[in-house]
């Protein structure tokens, strides 16, 4: 860990301190041009371009603000970039094409989608090494994981299934039927639900992970819009699980959602083509990725408001934000 | 692919190497099913009736595959039976071929025998048409995915074919509205002399009406039963197309409606004057393209090509897309029941996920597929349709060919 925080907000940002409640980096993955812009959430300016592999998409950072990891689908693999000095520093054996991922609480494991194998593999994340390959629908993708870490949901694109798997056996428990091509799936901050995106059924399902039925079906209606324009994709619930965020796509808006109620409060006009979301570690800001526009929105949580946007690289598909 | 090597016209072989190949997979998820739920697998089971004879194309490059539409209604097989490891469903393929002028009806009833429900065609309009109503009988349910002709979505159309496979004035209409689009509006017409090329002329004038261009003049290419591909040939091409388009009035773009190959992939680059070709040659529409990678494209591509070993065209995606449909009605509908899997397919909230950007539907006033329309040259895709700005007050898939004020179609 880097030592004593500088006092001036400014050199903090140039320090691109991952320390500082006020200024988290942000990384953003570039689908089309393969690099991951760096932000600067306090002055909501970029502040670093790094190149990394082909095709990058999914985006995480470990929890400890260390390492940045980075599925670069063209290359087939999982790059691992040191977040003090931006260098690759190491890759893991992520299978074939990986999309998405999602890094277990204890951070010792890293869950992948495999699309084009229908797999999902979970890699020892220390080791660098393959623990399972758990066979899944048809092109995996949405990758969420529970709170306590024992359960992970996988949704397939193609057979519109979220699959639960216990993550002690990595044996799929219960497969849920969702609208069509499924996305994303996020707990709930206490565990109690997973809500699922649908993208071009135009949905999310929230299952109840003790029944792990579909309890809940969200629509979204949005005026002067044809309703195949409205594709859910990147979701969101805040720490308080009061609030969820759906992307909608080509719908150019972020949809704000009453987590308790399912009511659709509100649709933040973002940029065009949104597709994943990230919280500020505060839950102050909420950041979209647009990738027709090829920028990045931060909306105000307080106000559900967008404060500003951000050019990026080409084709934004996903957004991290380093811990506190 | 297996089917490559074999002689046509053993059916009985064909089909029964099939059923092997698909019922290994089956296999499989019957045993992974019955781990989990202890139950038989419910077996789906989808006839493919297809009149197949070898073709010529003025490119090598363009002589249809083997296996054209077959192999996306087998790699929809696998897809399925990937999902229905996890509900105890397996899903086989029965193919049986014919020839082009055949009667189809004898075969059809073999299908019948053999238990096939669900039956994807790809034959001629009148060889469809011979055996819907015997279908219709029997409580089974026809895919077309390979005719293109509007007739059977129109005065023909039936309740009981559903059609994955576009229409004329679909493709000609999604071309259309890229043309103007683009401020070509002035059009030259040139057509072939069989049946097919003229139905494709049809569509094309009726799409100038609609979008506002204009066909400043017509001419005909007759066919004289010339070989396709000669060793010389090209030589004497070369100053046969010009000579062909000389003394034109002012236009913007050649339109090419040749779908028999006759001289139409001849017209690109060898015109009077140098004006881009559309049509069946040159940028033409089509339900999908080799090359398309948008909307996950990529994924499907991936897929047929490592169970293929060659690229996806579109009766491919047809074919993908029927197969699809049923297995989605299967899983939702928890069986093999034609009366439930239709049910569920006519139901008004029914859509698919087709690599299309957007989900597709079916028109309920004559079971055609709504689908975006890609418009491409022989690499890659240049455009997609409907463009915007062609606005409609129920979809916007429905700029695209015959809409519902307009249909001859009265199902019962």
């Amino acid at each position: 860990m880097r030592s004593h925080m500088s006092m001036l907000a400014v050199t903090a940002a140039l320090q691109f301190s991952a320390q500082a409640a006020w200024a988290n980096m942000v990384y953003v993955s570039n689908e089309k041009d393969n690099t991951v812009t760096l932000l600067d959430s306090a002055t909501m300016e970029v502040v670093k371009t790094i190149d990394v592999g082909q095709r990058p998409r999914g985006i995480t950072v470990s929890h400890d603000g260390k390492f940045l990891y980075v599925c670069a689908s063209d290359d087939d693999t999982v790059e691992i970039i040191d977040t003090a000095t931006h260098e690759i520093v190491g890759s893991l054996p992520s299978g074939p094409d990986p999309e998405l991922f999602v890094l277990s609480p204890d951070g010792k494991t890293l869950y992948v989608a495999n699309e084009d194998d229908n797999l999902v593999t979970a890699i020892d994340v220390e080791k660098k090494s393959v623990i399972a390959e758990i066979p899944v629908g048809v092109e995996p993708e949405g990758m969420g994981i529970s709170p306590d870490g024992k359960t992970m949901v996988n949704t397939s694109e193609t057979t519109n299934m979220a699959h639960f798997i216990d993550t002690s056996t990595h044996e799929i428990t219960h497969n849920v039927l969702v609208d069509s091509r499924p996305r994303f799936a996020e707990f709930k901050p206490d565990g109690s639900e997973v809500w699922v995106s649908s993208e071009i059924g135009g949905t999310v399902s929230v299952i109840d992970n003790s029944t792990r039925e579909v309890k809940h079906k969200i629509t979204f209606e949005i005026q002067g819009l044809r309703s195949e324009a409205i594709q859910p994709v990147g979701v969101r619930i805040s720490a308080d699980g009061k609030k969820a965020y759906v992307a909608l796509g080509p719908a150019n808006r972020v949809a704000v959602v009453n987590a308790e109620t399912y009511e659709v409060e509100k649709y933040v006009l973002v940029g065009q083509r949104v597709w994943q979301l990230a919280f500020t570690p505060d839950g102050k800001f909420i950041i979209s990725t647009n990738g027709l526009s090829n920028d990045v929105t931060f909306i105000d949580t307080a106000a559900d408001e967008p404060v500003k946007s951000v050019t990026v690289g080409a084709l934004p598909w996903g957004v991290a934000v380093a811990p506190n | 692919m297996v089917m490559k090597s074999m002689v046509p016209n053993t059916p009985a072989f064909l089909f029964g190497l099939f059923f092997l190949c698909v019922n290994a997979s089956a296999l499989q998820a019957q045993q992974t099913s019955t781990e989990k739920t202890a139950k038989p697998p419910i077996d789906v089971q989808i006839g493919y009736l297809r009149a197949y004879e070898p073709q010529l194309a003025l490119s090598v490059l363009d002589v249809p595959p083997r296996d054209e539409g077959v192999a996306g209604a087998s790699v929809a097989i696998n897809d399925n039976n990937t999902t229905g490891r996890f509900l105890g469903q397996s899903f086989t393929l029965d193919v049986t071929e014919t020839k082009f002028d055949a009667d189809v009806v004898p075969v059809f009833k073999e299908m019948l025998a053999r238990g096939d429900r669900f039956v994807l065609t790809d034959v001629s309009a009148g060889q469809l048409m011979s055996i819907a109503d015997i279908a219709r009988d029997n409580g089974v349910l026809l895919f077309n995915v390979g005719a293109t002709d509007d007739s059977l979505r129109e005065e023909n159309c039936r309740a009981n074919i559903f059609h994955t496979a576009p229409t004329r004035t679909m493709l000609a209409d999604g071309l259309a509205q890229y043309l103007v689009w683009k401020q070509w509006r002035k059009w030259v017409l040139l057509y072939g002399s069989h049946q097919p090329d003229q139905l494709y002329a049809d569509a094309i004038r009726r799409a100038a009406t609609r979008f506002g261009a204009t066909i400043v003049e017509e001419r005909l290419y007759e066919d004289r039963g010339s070989a396709r591909r000669t060793d010389t040939g090209v030589i004497q091409v070369q100053k046969q197309m010009p000579v062909f388009t000389q003394n034109l009035p002012e236009h913007d773009v050649v339109i090419v409606a040749d779908e028999s190959e006759v001289f139409g992939s001849y017209v690109p680059y060898r015109t009077w004057t140098p004006r881009p070709v559309a049509g069946t040659a040159g940028l033409i529409a089509s339900s999908w393209h080799p090359a398309s990678e948008q909307w996950g494209g990529s994924q499907i591509q991936s897929r047929f090509l490592k169970a293929t070993k060659r690229r996806m065209l579109s009766k491919d995606m047809q074919a993908w897309t029927a197969v699809r449909i049923l297995g989605e009605a299967a899983t939702r509908t928890s069986g093999n029941d034609p009366a439930k899997i239709e049910a569920f397919i006519k139901a008004d909230d029914f859509s698919i996920a087709a690599f299309k950007g957007q989900k597709v539907t079916f028109r309920n006033w004559n079971w055609q597929l709504r689908q975006p329309i890609l418009l491409a040259d022989g690499r890659g895709v240049v455009s997609t349709s409907p463009q915007e700005g062609f606005l409609h007050q129920y979809s916007e898939l429905d700029t695209l060919g015959i809409d519902r004020p307009e249909t001859k179609c009265k199902l019962n």
